[in-house]
């Protein structure tokens, strides 16, 4: 009898404040096990953002800092300067990351920042009560396209990682998917893949992880996970973008 | 066929009922005669003989609930 898998030692023992089915928590559970299992636990700084995950410095059992609103990668710049030994890592959801804080991001990217990205993209803003983020789909219905977005009004949804992937100080662009058992195993890969560019000094490192926000979607989580399948997928790619060789 | 065993720390689950749409032997279901502290009818196993330890259900769970022994 062997134990194949339990809670890993890279969260704490906190229980959550996410809503019933929200995949920040499989995410969360992802980002520690891929610190124990690379052995940077003791060594890692996370950066926090403004969003559902803002208590993620609750959640992470490793150091941890506050960023304002979009700011985790300034944040984390200026933390990995001075620490340039410790492994430095942002979490984001997609109203930070591509909203209020692209051009942290853009310029985190740019500069080769070597610090780490999981950045969440659940296509609607979750903790302000539903508003479209610029991730949110066209047709999608949310507090502040009630009609359903359209192109006219917000553009299209814009693709973070395609426009990351063109950067050259961007090492590594992934996008996964949590939504089944086996993308939820690819997408850890992919964030030690992340972290390992990071860990041999290479660069700026970034997985965009499409998620679900069951409670503003207005779903129920299975009915979430299927629908991220449905739409998010087809839009949102998933695949590699940028690895170290290719990005040379 | 593997043989597993799953334990679910039951004060704890969400009730999302994510872990009762993969599992390949389809035996967790949600319990809708108790609830728990937490105010969610809590999932739970039956015919745990019938688990194959493939950990599905521990994949997809976002609360971290479920524990799974294999032998
Ligand atoms: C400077 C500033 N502007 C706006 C807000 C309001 N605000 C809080 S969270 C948020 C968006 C969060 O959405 P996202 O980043 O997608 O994360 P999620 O909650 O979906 O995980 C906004 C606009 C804020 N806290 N600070
Ligand atoms: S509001 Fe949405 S993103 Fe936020 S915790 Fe709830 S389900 Fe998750
Ligand atoms: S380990 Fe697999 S077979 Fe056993 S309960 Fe979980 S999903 Fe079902
Ligand atoms: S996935 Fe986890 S939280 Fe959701 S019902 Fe199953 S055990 Fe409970």
């Amino acid at each position: 009898m062997a134990v194949i898998f339990e809670r890993t030692k890279g969260l704490t023992e906190v229980e959550t404040h996410y809503c019933p089915g929200c995949t920040h928590g499989i995410i969360h559970r992802l980002v520690g096990e891929a610190m124990v299992e690379l052995g940077i636990l003791d060594n890692a700084i996370g950066v926090a953002p403004v969003g559902c995950s803002v208590f993620a410095y609750e959640y992470f059992n490793c150091d941890m800092h506050e960023a304002a609103h979009g700011r985790a990668p300034a944040v984390a710049t200026g933390i990995k300067r001075v620490h340039p030994d410790n492994f430095v890592f942002t979490y984001q959801g997609d109203g930070d990351l591509a909203s209020i804080g692209t051009a942290e991001i853009v310029h985190a990217a740019h500069r080769g920042e070597k610090i780490s990205t999981i950045f969440v993209n659940n296509a609607i803003y979750g903790m302000t009560g539903g508003q479209m983020a610029p991730t949110t789909l066209i047709g999608q219905k949310t507090t502040t396209s009630p009609q359903g977005r359209t192109v006219e009004h917000s553009g299209m949804p814009i693709r973070m990682s395609e426009l990351l992937a063109t950067i050259d100080g961007a090492k590594f662009v992934e996008r996964v998917a949590v939504n089944t058992p086996g993308n939820i195993r690819k997408a850890k890969r992919a964030i030690i893949e992340a972290f390992k560019v990071q860990l041999e000094g290479k660069g700026f490192g970034i997985v965009e992880v499409l998620s679900t926000c069951p409670t503003n979607w207005g779903m129920t989580a299975p009915e979430s996970m299927k629908w991220l399948a449905d739409n998010m997928i087809p839009y949102y790619p998933l695949g590699n973008f940028r690895r170290p060789e290719e990005a040379e | 066929m593997a043989k597993g065993r799953v334990e679910f720390k039951e004060d704890i689950c969400k009730g999302c009922e994510l872990c009762t749409t993969v599992c390949p032997v389809d035996i967790i279901f949600m319990d809708k005669t108790r609830i728990n502290k937490k105010g969610y009818h809590p999932a739970t196993v039956v015919e745990m003989d019938k688990c194959i330890g493939c950990a599905n259900c521990a994949m997809v769970c976002p609360d971290l609930v479920i524990t799974v022994e294999r032998f």
